[in-house]
């Protein structure tokens, strides 16, 4: 099929576009040059690398097909304002229970997986069958593909008829997998980040009378952070992505009210769309993380001109 | 052993300790002690246990055999709050290990308002107190990794000072920095000493303590071979082995 052959170069192109945005901003301050004539240079580069991906895209010979398919302005419009009386949904409204979804799964990650990270670095002998357990854990759900969470917590919770718990809507199964299985990769993040810190700052610490927990909470932890949030964030683009593959329960998100239009017009624009929302909703967490970054980084070399 | 004069009830009692890593056993039968007010020094090689000791006085080590008893009481028993006798002894290491993420300022105030409970208004001007007193009330809000060493280690002094302990402990804190920035930092210690400071310091600076020490202890592989004042072990050192290191010292220009 024509649209099949299709999908490669349009990946292609998104990924042109945003790899021009980031040298446009990156550039100047890696290279030290700043100033108006690094501004122009950056310019002309990614103009140009845009250029090259866009014509060879426009070049193609099935791009006439493939952009009536993909980009058609009537059929995204429709996709994303949704039409009840004609059996598709908002895919605008529907993002905003990936938003929803992502969101709830994030504060639900972040003390589950210290708690698995603290679990498995501790050192007493008592806590030896729970840090067992933890690592099995951690292996378990590294190892099995999150759709397969998704399907086996979303297909197979309801269908074992327990008070409340088997009576949930789908989307709380959807969630339920993406916190069981990220905070296994987060877990292990914040590993990373306490084994960063260094014995000393433990051994500082504790010097100063501060308890194991005191120590931990204003000492270790703030730096363990510190080190990871870049690591820690990109975790988090990568959740909201995969919020969309709750859609296989059913669950009315963007990505599923995509298909149910696409599959009711025979026209892929309503992934256009989606995927467009979800880049809107991943690039600005990414320039967060450098924002965060470069505030770090900003407030320690300002202690020496203050 | 002798506890200089009087009846002077030791800050710090060091008996028969002993201490292995893995197989290596680093002090075999440490006996010490320390009387309040008292300033000693440790000297001796690279690995002949003086940081060791020091760890093991503030319970970052734990030990094999012996006792140590910190005013009385005995810390290395069961049923110890580490918490509770470290908050008594201040340890500065030869690394500063300061925290990175905040201020100097914050750095001081850490212990006495999360340790002692302390109201933060207070802690504040405490630690301002302190840090005038050592000339780095400018660096309050600085942090450490855009101070000088020498800045750096005198905060971690403050630092321990802070929480106002009974015995301060040395780690060779003059070992990592630049030999211009030694001297500031001798300096401050040179002033705690003067002020009644009870202080057990491992160091490589001959001349300071000789300078500083009431008493000069000489450790080789974990044993105190010769226990003395500057004058005596520095001048007539009575066994070979201080006699040789002592040798090994001069020709390195160090003394």
């Amino acid at each position: 099929m024509d649209e099949n052959s299709a999908d490669s170069p349009a990946a292609t192109a998104g990924s042109g576009l945003a790899a021009g945005s980031f040298s446009s901003g990156r550039g100047p301050r890696l290279f030290g040059g700043g100033g108006s004539r690094g501004t122009v240079v950056s310019t002309l580069s990614t103009v140009a690398v845009l250029a090259i991906f866009v014509a060879i895209f426009l070049l193609a010979p099935g791009a006439r097909t493939v952009v009536h398919a993909f980009f058609y302005p009537r059929d995204a419009w429709q996709a994303f304002i949704g039409d009840p009386k004609k059996g598709y949904y908002s895919v605008g409204t529907a993002i905003w229970l990936n938003i929803r979804m992502f969101i709830v799964a994030e504060a639900l990650i972040l003390p589950l997986a210290l708690m698995i990270a603290l679990i498995r670095q501790s050192v007493h002998p008592a806590l030896f069958p729970v840090r067992v357990i933890a690592t099995i854990y951690v292996d378990f759900f590294r190892g099995v593909p999150l759709l397969l969470v998704v399907l086996a917590l979303g297909l197979g919770v309801p269908g074992l008829y327990l008070p409340v718990i088997s009576h949930q809507p789908d989307a709380v199964y959807g969630v339920a997998a993406l916190v069981l299985s990220y905070s296994a990769y987060v877990s292990e993040v914040y590993r990373a980040g306490l084994n960063s810190v260094h014995r000393s700052q433990v051994a500082a610490a504790r010097s100063l009378g501060l308890s194991q927990r005191t120590a931990l909470r204003y000492v270790i932890l703030p730096q363990a952070v510190r080190n990871i949030i870049p690591p820690l964030l990109n975790d988090f683009i990568s959740l909201q992505k995969d919020t969309a593959l709750i859609g296989v329960l059913g669950v009315i998100e963007a990505n599923q009210a995509a298909n149910i239009y696409s599959s009711l017009t025979f026209n892929y624009s309503s992934f256009t769309v989606a995927a467009i929302l979800f880049l809107i909703l991943t690039i600005p967490l990414a320039r967060f993380t450098d924002r965060l970054i470069e505030r770090d980084r900003r407030r320690r070399l300002a202690g020496a001109t203050a | 052993m002798s506890t200089s004069g009087s009846g002077d009830p030791a800050a710090i009692r060091i008996e028969n300790l002993h201490k292995s890593f893995g197989r290596n056993e680093v002090l075999k039968g440490i006996d010490l002690a320390v009387a309040s007010h008292e300033v000693i020094c440790l000297i001796g090689a690279s690995g002949s246990g003086k940081s060791t000791l020091l760890r093991c006085v503030n319970l970052l080590e734990p030990i094999d055999s012996g006792r140590i008893v910190l005013l009385g009481q005995d810390i290395t028993g069961p049923h110890i709050d580490q918490n509770l006798v470290r908050r008594q002894i201040g340890i500065v290491f030869q690394s500063f290990n300061l925290f990175p993420h905040m201020t100097v300022l914050r750095n001081v105030t850490l212990a006495p308002t999360k340790v002692l409970g302390m109201r933060a208004g207070q802690a504040a001007q405490e630690a301002r107190a302190l840090l005038a007193r050592f000339g780095l009330l400018d660096k309050q809000d600085d942090y450490p990794d855009r101070l000088s060493g020498g800045q750096q280690q005198r905060v971690a002094i403050v630092r321990a000072l802070a929480m106002q302990p009974q015995i301060m402990l040395l780690d060779e804190v003059t070992s990592a920095l630049d030999p211009e920035l030694v001297a500031e930092v001798l300096d401050v210690i040179g002033e705690l000493a003067a002020g009644g400071m009870t202080m057990l310091i491992a160091t490589h600076e001959m001349g300071f303590a000789r300078d500083i020490a009431n008493r000069v202890c000489f450790l080789e592989e974990g044993r105190i071979i010769e226990d003395a004042p500057p004058a005596e072990l520095f001048t007539e050192p009575k066994d070979e082995r201080t006699r040789r290191f002592l040798r090994r010292i001069v020709e390195a220009k160090r003394l």
